[in-house]
């Protein structure tokens, strides 16, 4: 009777704190985005929203402050913008032949590459591209500094192409066989097999896959703070220094005053960022559950 | 040397999966507008035969084949392009696999890849072919929605009826009714009995009544080997071979 009870209570326990696990981290994410806004709020007490958003000067230490983020969302875009335009198209392709037309062999070296490239730390990234990258791009275009949005592009691209590639590649390969038999049956060829029904079939997985990338570009800091020269000015083209939301926090947050309107303004940034990669995240599962459906 | 007759001659045709021979010195002749039924247990080497015949077999990455197959008198490896081959020789399997598009795409699939663009053939092939395959009635009215949506035995009459499309000399049958109820297995088989005016038919079965129901003529493979090949009637009353007699009769298989 007695080993009936303890057992009963050895299941209680391991429920309840799994069940724990689960609700900690619900609640510390939604306490971190608290202190988001807790933190990011008082800088609206003296600024107003649209201001903040659309003022196009980015001054926080100079007398009086003026906090316009309207550059760093615009750099931000041109080097995420520039990033999706390589690597969604090379991204996708690689997807469809590591999935579709490679050899085993090959495929399994291509997917173990992949992951190796989703295992190097960003600043080795940005390291590469801020010495190779950069004096190859000012001599291409005999421009004064290497250090540009375009720069951020490609070495964000290669970032985002092991998420794109990895994600669009299961979907791909979770289109089932009989549908490729069936297309080749009546007499499609290889290639029309694959562009009209496998990546038809594969299409919302394809486009969680490339929200998804673009999500972990519009996040990342260290490599685009190295590669981008940092200038917060609003961009007119790819081939001049910009500065990105998440530069911007990790340049500034050390030099600012703790409980001070630049503190503030860094924080209100953050909640900015937090919204877009949550609406990007949002839409990523959208289509993966539509996908799965 | 070729007999107008035969749609397919089969010529000391082997396969084999890397060690396992799937067919064994294969010889047999399929005439123009017959139902020719292939009966036998499994991996006896049915479904092979039948991929064979429009080397879907192809697709498997371990297989040779030796020997040959002609299709009125054109060797179908070294004498024509294989996706006029599928054209020529449709295949509908064994489950009903309708492509995850509507139902008029999913008729005029095989016309698309051949590059047909013309809004007036495509609809005129998609009433022809729905209605040879006794389907348009069900669905004329909903020719946009998802092919999905239809049940088991309407799926395997579009899937009949999108072979029909690209007006095609042969179907191939792998197994149709497996997966169907009896009332819709009794349309299949009534499709097919008018199907055959018109086209050659090629029925693979593992329901021995079937193949008599609706077979003219019937071979028995067993183990890679095809053992009779004769007019249905005369297999089913007086086979030549008894292993053929105790399969017909349900001693094994």
């Amino acid at each position: 009777m007695k080993s009936v009870q303890a057992r009963k209570l050895k299941e209680w326990v391991i429920e309840k704190s799994i069940l724990l696990s689960g609700i900690f981290s619900v609640v510390f994410v939604l306490l971190i985005f608290l202190f988001l806004l807790r933190e990011g709020f008082s800088l609206f007490r003296g600024e107003s929203v649209i201001d903040f958003l659309f003022g196009k000067s980015w001054y926080p230490i100079s007398d009086p402050p003026r906090f316009g983020i309207l550059p760093l969302i615009l750099g931000s875009l041109l080097v995420t913008l520039g990033a999706a335009a390589i690597s969604v198209p090379i991204g996708i392709a690689a997807a469809l032949f590591i999935a579709e037309i490679a050899p085993l062999r090959l495929r399994e070296a291509l997917k173990a590459g992949i992951e190796l490239l989703a295992a190097i730390p960003s600043v080795v990234i940005g390291f590469i591209g801020m010495i190779t990258l950069g004096p190859w791009i000012k001599n291409l275009f005999n421009i004064p500094t290497g250090l540009t949005a375009l720069t951020g592009s490609v070495t964000l691209a290669f970032m985002a192409m092991p998420t794109i590639v990895s994600i669009a590649e299961d979907a791909i390969t979770a289109v089932p066989r009989q549908y490729r038999e069936a297309a080749i049956a009546m007499g499609a060829t290889q290639w029309q097999t694959t562009w009209r029904i496998v990546a038809r079939a594969a299409r919302p997985g394809m486009l969680a896959a490339v929200m998804l990338g673009i999500g972990r570009v519009i996040g990342e800091t260290m490599a685009v703070m190295m590669v981008t020269g940092n200038a917060a000015v609003i961009p007119t083209g790819f081939l001049q220094p910009v500065r990105t939301l998440t530069a911007t926090i990790a340049a500034e947050m050390g030099e600012s005053v703790q409980g001070g309107p630049h503190y503030a303004a860094l924080f209100a940034i953050g909640i900015v960022l937090f919204i877009i990669t949550f609406l990007i995240n949002g839409v990523a599962d959208l289509f993966l559950h539509r996908s799965r459906r | 040397m070729v007999n107008p007759q035969h749609k397919f001659s089969v010529r000391n045709f082997n396969v084999h999966y890397d060690h396992f021979s799937a067919l064994r010195n294969l010889n047999l002749e399929i005439n123009a507008n017959e139902i020719f039924t292939v009966i036998g247990p499994a991996n006896s080497g049915k479904t092979t035969f039948l991929n064979s015949l429009n080397r879907l077999i192809d697709l498997v990455p371990a297989s040779r084949c030796s020997g040959e197959i002609l299709l009125d008198g054109i060797d179908i490896r070294a004498g024509m392009e294989v996706e006029t081959l599928r054209r020529k020789v449709g295949i509908v399997f064994a489950l009903p696999l309708p492509l995850p598009i509507s139902i008029f795409e999913n008729v005029v699939f095989g016309l698309r890849m051949q590059g047909v663009r013309d809004l007036r053939r495509l609809n005129q092939a998609v009433e022809r072919s729905l209605r040879e395959s006794y389907l348009w009635d069900e669905v004329k009215d909903r020719l946009s929605t998802p092919a999905m949506n239809l049940s088991g035995g309407q799926q395997q009459r579009l899937c009949t009826a999108r072979i029909l499309a690209g007006q095609p000399d042969v179907l191939l049958f792998d197994e149709p009714t497996s997966g169907l109820d009896p009332i819709s297995t009794a349309r299949i088989e009534e499709t097919l009995l008018i199907l055959k005016k018109k086209y050659t038919v090629v029925l693979v079965t593992n329901n021995v009544a079937q193949a008599a129901r609706v077979g003219e003529r019937t071979a028995f493979f067993l183990m890679g080997e095809m053992i009779e090949v004769s007019e249905t009637g005369k297999m089913f009353t007086t086979p030549a071979d008894t292993r053929t007699g105790d399969y017909i009769t349900g001693k094994f298989g």
